[in-house]
């Protein structure tokens, strides 16, 4: 998450610009918007020529455009909200618990409070337009004893306005759980209208359907606990309760088809308005930007595409200038042999050696990422082994949880930290999602973590560019594995002087308090969530890997100068680690299964199938490479098991 | 522009075997070896090959008729036919239900069936059953009835993949190795397969339902991979697919459905798609994608095709005079596109160039009307409209598939070869015809491919032949 103080060019040059292009553009989508409202609001199939010149006339009331006024406030925080919560890698929760942290976090309920708010506000709009019996709070009723004529409580009004605030809670609450505010990027490029008119379509109809559960499951709430909000207000405002109308709260009095209507017309217009302002923010958002290769001027060096993919902490400029990469390397001859060219005084490929050392201290900072990953599980493994005996228990006990079937998910104790990748390399993701859910995922320095994930995290430093391709696997995978070998002594050899162990108690006679039981279940992985938690980020990775096949590839008859050549022992290196790592990852349980359909909702799911997109990708660059070089790759200089295996990809054997 | 008049006479008394000194040979001259391409041929009858005799829905008319409850049998309805059977069956039991239920379905199917006829008379492909419609549009000369239904070679190996008539697949290898086959829920009725390029083992299957990848892992020896190494693709409305295409980096894979105005854009690996819309034409049924993938060709049902430029995904609208696109290729390098319209016996090129902006109409370059040859039992006739064209990568051979009449006896279905060259103009020249061996039909002519010196034609009838055509590049001269 970026904050907006932070100081980049590229936030204040572009990203605040095109975050107010899209909220102008939903602030002039509204008055379509209303008058569609409008028009099936007061929609009556009889009379359809009072229909029109009622419509027509509501249109141009002042009330209408006072409507109009407070709905763009609405669109405007909501675009601010968007703005300030947007993230390109998502938050993947690895534990319930976690979850519910996320849901509780101060920061979200800010978030919920605003959107209720504002959700209230929308409503009283959609009551005042729709007019009628739902027009205001207070209506004048005739007591039924004295026939005097006092103010009563409109339950009308008051309905539509409880199912606003409902309806807010729950858009800010499924915007945690389905990551309403992860951009995702599209797999093709398009230009923002015909994207916006191919994306329409799907965001009316996800905003009719999630209207229509949230106002069955508002009718459901109201039903049994309506009575409570209706006395608080009507005793607060001094407001009488009509007893002549029927009680909204009671079976007969929901069955109303018109106020149902009238409900789901308002809710569907509720989440229009903010579907299409997430809808626009994330077309310009995502949209494609050129960076210029090289520039003649030194002041614009910084802008330009070798500095700039370096950059850590802006996000956004990262990933576009990723997929600016990508583009160029398919689509943009000139752009290729700039990046080929050598600089002018001097003669060195400052830009190639610049973009591939990027893309490779990427690609090497995610194999390390899974062996690393492969390996907390694998000693994971071999603890549960040795204390079976406790295992049994908490097995038993933690037979309740949906994610039991997991193997690896029975040792709750020791595994808790190991689990959750999104806090252990927090820092190598750029703590983008940190914010959110730092407090709540177990950290590194709280008791319940092992010593050797101390170590691990220790040893970890993604500033560090590992850019030693040229290491063969075997001293790679000896580093983790060395680490690993300790943890297993010394859980052989001194069990209590682990904390970890001493926080849970290893004799199963001693029952642990209900409390730490519940606390145990909960923090049970929630099946794959570690696995997409790992590959969260992985967009970049794939533009990365794109970006420098189709260069190597283009290379083969556009490099003049034959600077790739020199780097490409590292870079099919690189690749082939990376494949190793990615294999072997997908033998483990869980990383292999594939997410269930979503239904439509307006959250991406794009980040569940990131770690296949990233094998496919994966290969078909080295294919590229492959095809493209053919028998020239035998002259190349790289390890013999690593000939081997582009050995099996010149076969097509993969 | 080349006519099938300057051919040399086609050679009718054996298949055609290989290519030498731009003559296409049917035998071998005693002490010659022609090195053999290390490819099986499969022979495939319909006998062996229990098709679908009937469709599932009209396998009712086996068992005999039991009376169900009213709200059995709509349930029933609406499990098989959707809202027209509901409708249909309230209709036709107007005595159990109350009267006015009755006159309102008759009322609203009576809407519905005026409402899709209209839709049907501005697309006319539309009032088609599913199977009709992917026999229309299919590649192949006889969809319907022929054993083998689609037939797709790997970009980048000597491996091939035919879909056959009982919805099976079958992949071949060298004559050695085991042939896996492939069968799935929902693989029915299937239309056109296509290998992944960059790729070893993902095969893209275009069903009458959704969309198929198979993941048939090369080095592995099972004959029967499980229906778990294939991804479901599928999206609403988008069915029957009859055309796919990969793009040539592999990335990404269109799909096109007649039915469906929108192509779908698929990411394979993230399994997400997406619609890229145009109602003009009522659907999409061709798809191809040039060689240097920056452009995709879309053909519609109607007298209209597209060009998409793969960048922005934007199109230019292409009108034809008469008939839909039925057929098209692209150069290698992208830059001209060969087409074949339905009831049209031409072929016409288009030229794409990012400079000039290319041709402002499309020229004809081949005449394919008949053409009559004196043989020794009797006269033979070529020609006929053009059921599928296939350039081989290289640029330097063209294979037409040409319709022959299936009632004459002497007017077979035949591949027309072409030399093709690129410069100073563009231009067809005559190779020659390949015929099948005799009482076989030519069934498919799906692709031509070229490995280092051998370049291999398919032809497909009941016999998957391999025939060889043999040359160098240095020994074209033109």
């Amino acid at each position: 998450m970026f904050s907006l103080k932070q100081n980049s060019w590229f936030i204040r040059k572009v990203v605040i610009w095109r975050a107010v292009a899209s909220i102008a553009w939903s602030v002039l989508l509204l008055p379509v918007t209303t008058a569609v409202f409008v028009l099936l609001s007061r929609f009556s199939l009889f009379h359809p020529i009072q229909w029109i010149s009622d419509c027509t006339s509501l249109l141009t009331a002042s009330s209408t455009i006072f409507s109009l006024v407070v709905l763009c406030g609405v669109v405007l925080i909501t675009g601010f909200f968007n703005l300030e919560f947007y993230t390109l890698v998502p938050s993947i929760p690895c534990s319930r618990m976690a979850l519910l942290g996320t849901v509780l976090h101060p920061r979200q309920c800010v978030h919920s409070l605003v959107y209720c708010t504002m959700g209230m506000l929308v409503m009283w709009c959609a009551s005042v337009t729709i007019g009628g019996r739902y027009s205001t709070l207070g209506a004048p009723c005739r007591q039924s004893e004295s026939g005097e004529v006092v103010t009563c409580l409109n339950e009308y009004h008051l309905f539509l306005l409880l199912a606003g605030a409902f309806m807010g809670y729950s858009h800010s609450f499924l915007g945690v759980v389905q990551n309403m505010y992860y951009v995702s990027f599209q797999p093709i490029q398009q230009y923002k209208y015909p994207r916006f008119k191919g994306c329409l379509p799907m965001v009316v109809k996800c905003s009719v359907i999630q209207a229509l559960y949230s106002a069955r499951n508002f009718a459901a709430l109201y039903f049994f606990f309506g009575y409570v909000p209706k006395t608080w207000i009507s005793s607060t405002l001094n407001l009488q309760i009509d007893s002549s109308l029927q009680p909204l709260d009671s079976l007969t009095g929901l069955l109303d088809f018109s106020l149902l209507y009238h409900l789901s017309i308002s809710g569907t217009f509720l989440y229009l308005t903010w579907y299409l302002t997430v809808l626009l923010f994330r077309i310009y958002v995502t949209e494609a930007y050129s960076f210029p290769v090289q520039s003649t001027f030194t002041e614009d060096a910084e802008q330009c595409l070798p500095k700039v993919l370096v950059e850590k902490n802006t996000f956004v400029m990262k990933f576009l200038a990723l997929q600016d990469l990508a583009l160029l390397s398919q689509h943009s001859l000139s752009r290729r042999l700039e990046v080929f060219s050598l600089s002018q005084p001097g003669g060195h490929p400052h830009n190639w050696n610049a973009i591939s050392r990027e893309c490779l201290s990427l690609l090497s900072e995610l194999t390390q990422r899974l062996v690393a990953h492969q390996d907390a599980v694998a000693s994971n493994g071999r603890v549960k082994s040795q204390s079976a005996s406790s295992d049994t228990r908490s097995a038993s006990s933690s037979s309740s949880v949906v994610s039991g079937t997991e193997d690896i998910a029975e040792t709750p104790r020791l595994s808790v930290p190991l689990r959750t990748p999104g806090s252990v390399f927090k820092s190598s993701v750029g703590g983008a999602n940190s914010a959110l859910t730092a407090p709540f995922t177990p950290d590194v320095d709280s008791p319940f973590s092992s010593p050797a994930i101390r170590r691990l995290v220790g040893q970890q430093d993604p500033q560090s560019p590992w850019f030693g391709t040229v290491q063969s696997p075997h001293i790679m995978r000896r580093g983790p594995k060395l680490w690993s070998a300790s943890t297993e002594c010394q859980s052989n050899g001194s069990p209590p002087a682990s904390p970890a162990t001493v926080s849970s108690p290893p004799a199963a006679s001693q029952k642990p308090s209900f409390l730490a039981q519940w606390l145990q279940n909960r923090k049970e992985q929630l099946p794959e969530a570690s696995s997409q938690a790992l590959f969260a980020d992985c967009q970049a990775h794939i533009w990365a890997l794109q970006g420098l096949s189709h260069l190597v590839a283009a290379s083969f008859s556009e490099d003049q100068f034959g600077v790739v050549q020199t780097t490409l022992p590292s870079i099919l290196s690189c690749l082939v680690v990376l494949l190793e790592a990615v294999d072997r990852h997908f033998k483990l349980p869980h990383a292999s299964s594939k997410p269930g359909r979503t239904i439509c909702s307006m959250g991406d799911s794009t980040y569940k199938t990131l770690r296949f997109a990233l094998r496919a990708a994966l290969k078909t660059s080295i294919y590229k490479i492959t095809t493209t070089f053919g028998e020239h790759l035998i002259a190349v200089n790289i390890s013999t098991e690593h000939r081997k295996r582009l050995q099996q990809f010149l076969e097509f054997k993969e | 522009m080349c006519s099938l008049g300057v051919f040399p006479a086609p050679v009718t008394a054996a298949q055609t075997l290989f290519e030498r000194n731009n003559e296409l040979l049917s035998a071998l001259r005693p002490g010659e070896h022609v090195q053999p391409c290390d490819l099986p041929s499969p022979q495939f009858t319909r006998d062996t090959l229990k098709g679908h005799s009937r469709p599932e829905s009209s396998s009712k008319s086996v068992f005999l008729d039991q009376r169900d409850t009213l709200w059995m049998r709509s349930a029933g309805a609406w499990r098989d036919a959707g809202l027209y059977g509901l409708l249909d069956e309230i209709t036709n039991s107007a005595e159990e239900v109350p009267r006015f239920l009755a006159v309102g379905s008759a009322c609203v199917l009576a809407l519905l069936r005026w409402a899709s006829s209209f839709h049907g008379s501005l697309f006319p492909h539309l009032t088609l059953s599913r199977d009709e419609m992917v026999a229309e549009f299919s590649q192949m000369l006889d969809w319907s009835d022929s054993a083998l239904r689609s037939f797709a070679w790997h970009p980048h190996t000597d491996k091939f993949a035919v879909a056959l008539l009982d919805d099976s697949i079958k992949i071949y290898k060298s004559n050695s190795s085991p042939t896996p086959t492939l069968k799935h829920r929902w693989q029915r009725s299937v239309c056109a397969l296509q290998w992944k390029p960059l790729c070893g083992s993902a095969l893209a299957v275009a069903c009458q339902s959704c969309l198929l990848i198979w993941h048939v892992d090369p080095a592995s020896l099972s004959t029967r991979p499980s229906s778990g190494c294939a991804q479901v693709l599928s999206h609403p409305g988008h069915s029957p697919i009859t055309s796919i295409a990969w793009s040539p980096t592999g990335s990404l894979l269109v799909s096109a459905s007649p039915v469906d105005t929108s192509m779908m854009v698929w990411d394979v690996a993230a399994e997400s798609g997406v619609p890229l819309q145009r109602v003009g034409g009522g659907g999409v049924t061709y798809l191809s994608w040039s060689p240097d993938g920056s452009r995709l060709l879309a053909a519609t049902p109607a007298a209209l095709f597209r060009v998409w430029e793969t960048r922005m995904w934007t199109c230019e609208r292409w009108p034809c005079l008469k008939g839909s696109c039925q057929s098209a290729c692209w150069s290698p390098d992208g830059g001209c596109l060969l087409l074949s319209m339905q009831g049209e016996k031409v072929i016409y090129a288009l030229t794409f160039s990012d400079l000039t902006g290319g041709s402002k109409a499309a020229s004809v370059v081949a005449d394919l009307s008949e053409t009559t040859f004196p043989g020794p039992d009797g006269d033979l006739t070529v020609g006929g409209e053009v059921c599928s064209l296939s350039w081989d990568p290289r640029g330097e051979r063209l294979a037409v598939l040409l319709r022959g009449d299936s009632q004459a006896v002497n007017h077979p279905s035949v591949i027309a070869v072409f030399k093709t060259r690129s410069s100073p103009v563009f231009e067809l020249l005559p190779c020659g015809f390949v015929m099948g061996e005799l009482e076989q039909s030519l069934d498919s002519c799906s692709s031509i491919r070229t490995s280092s010196t051998a370049l291999c034609l398919l032809c497909a009838g009941l016999t998957v032949a391999s025939l060889t055509c043999r040359f160098t590049s240095a020994a074209l001269g033109f």
